[in-house]
């Protein structure tokens, strides 16, 4: 048997408090193996207190191609920015 | 072009498959344009953006052929583990060997995203087309050795992966970030195993300056052929992979090394080693880069040794990939017959933590762990995530 095992995609969380970050991904014939290895790989020096793993094909991304068209409708709207809007001088707490 | 929701799936992203850059409406200018404009920006190309297909070849070979040489690179120090003088130097090189064991990992892990396959690589490696440091092909004979492969060849390889932090393609940049972190542990440690023998014994005071005298010369070959021989320097400088010359890295290398030769009080196997005032840096003697080629060739001391030992590792491991994979197979088979109350009974209480906590950040049901999980990805380094996703698999 030659076939590879498949892909997983592997997320850290380095501490409690924070989300989950992706680490880098690694080969492993299941769920618990893909842990198992993922701690290995990526905790050696408690990096981390929680760990994900993803297999890289259920992950869906958007695409490069179309990165213009897909995220334009938010470069034309300042005004979901507080700093689009006026403070008059010495107005404090807004 | 109309927004794309449900991006293709499936398809390869690397030289296996049709770039993904040259999707409908892009001319071949405008996606060569937006790839210099990146490189110029000193942005990061990502693994599913448009790039020439020689950059990614190029790419393919210096990230294989790093991944080689830190698996192949585990072998002449591991040669000494079951013979270390105490039980915390022999602690500190299992975990040295593991590190190494691990970026060879990462780095595999960041060629794929250019569409090779693991198998493919490790193929190359053993039917000996694609090469590794050809540090590697010198033997360990003395304890000694392990301490001046930390401060040397660890030394010479944090030298040369340190601007490699900064390379243009973004999965190998975060590899050799993480890569280096762990790097100067393995040269402190090889100093530190150094220092311990000069300040010993007359014996051991020799054994090390013998180490020193056999590694030095061979690291600084390290850093590749000297600039004017050297045939991909260029164009990898103009694409930022790299970005010093093979020349200004191991002037580098030299610099460092020699004030801690004094301090570790073994001397350096150069006599034209001299400090030159006017270049304000220090001159040293002509390398031998026959030998060099030789080892290149297949013809070092143990350029047999090592990719026997190789071959030999992964066929013996093959049973248990296979068992593996089996198990998993079987497992998958009695999960989609149905669930029995014996699966659920299987899973640990740590299984069920991590399903209840991506729940946390999104609608309460099972499994939304693969929906939450690539929000959250994105970090300071960028999403790679996402982008392999349209990997091929074997
Ligand atoms: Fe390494
Ligand atoms: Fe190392």
């Amino acid at each position: 048997m030659s076939a590879e095992w498949p892909l997983w995609e592997v997320f850290v969380r380095s501490r409690r408090g924070l989300s989950h970050t992706h680490a880098g991904s690694l080969h492993a014939p299941d769920a618990q193996m893909a842990l198992r290895n993922a701690r290995d790989l990526f905790t050696r020096r408690s990096e981390g207190v929680s760990l994900w793993v993803v297999p890289s094909d259920e992950i869906t991304a958007s695409s490069p191609d179309e990165k213009d068209p897909f995220f334009a409708p938010a470069a034309d709207k300042p005004y979901r920015h507080p700093t689009f809007y006026e403070v008059p001088e010495g107005v404090r707490n807004l | 072009m109309t927004p794309v929701t449900s991006p293709p799936r499936g398809r390869a992203a690397g030289a296996d498959g049709p770039p993904d850059g040259s999707g409908p409406g892009l001319e071949a200018e405008d996606v060569q344009a937006a790839f210099d404009a990146a490189v110029a920006a000193d942005e990061r190309i990502e693994p599913r953006d448009w790039m020439p297909d020689t950059y990614r070849s190029t790419l393919v070979r210096q990230i294989a052929q790093h991944a080689h040489s830190e698996i192949i690179g585990m072998q002449p120090e591991a040669n000494w583990i079951t013979r270390a003088p105490s039980l915390r130097r022999k602690a500190i090189l299992m975990a040295k060997v593991q590190d190494e064991a691990g970026h060879g990992l990462y780095l595999y892990g960041a060629a794929e995203t250019l569409g090779t396959s693991r198998d493919e690589l490790l193929d190359k490696l053993h039917a000996g087309r694609q090469k590794y440091s050809s540090i590697f092909n010198y033997p360990t004979l003395t304890w000694a050795d392990v301490g001046a492969i930390g401060w040397l060849v660890d030394g010479a390889a944090i030298t040369n992966q340190v601007p490699l932090c900064r390379c243009s393609y973004g999965p190998y940049a975060r590899a050799m970030v993480r890569i280096c972190k762990e790097e100067s542990f393995h040269q402190r440690q090889g100093y530190e195993l150094l220092l311990a023998l000069t300040r010993g014994t007359e014996a051991q005071r020799a054994m090390a300056q013998d180490a020193v005298d056999r590694w030095w010369w061979p690291s600084l070959m390290m850093f590749g052929p000297p600039d004017d021989e050297s045939s991909h320097s260029a164009q990898s400088m103009a694409w930022k992979i790299k970005r010093h010359s093979n020349d200004e890295l191991r002037q580098r290398f030299v610099d460092i090394c020699v004030p801690q030769a004094e301090a570790l009080g073994v001397t350096l196997p150069d006599p034209e080693l001299r400090w030159n005032e006017e270049r304000g840096h220090w001159d040293f003697g002509a390398i031998d880069w026959q030998e060099f080629r030789e080892v290149l060739k297949g013809n070092g001391p143990c350029n047999e040794q090592r990719l026997h030992r190789r071959r030999t590792a992964h066929e013996n491991g093959a049973w248990v990939r296979e068992a593996a994979a089996a198990h998993a197979a079987k497992h998958t088979a009695t999960h989609a017959t149905g669930h029995t109350a014996d699966h659920a009974a299987d899973r640990t209480a740590a299984d069920r933590d991590d399903r209840v906590e991506p729940a946390a950040a999104g609608p309460a049901q099972p499994n939304t762990a693969p929906d939450t999980a690539p929000d959250t990805a994105p970090d300071g380094a960028g999403a790679p995530s996402a982008s392999r996703s349209t990997r091929s698999r074997a």
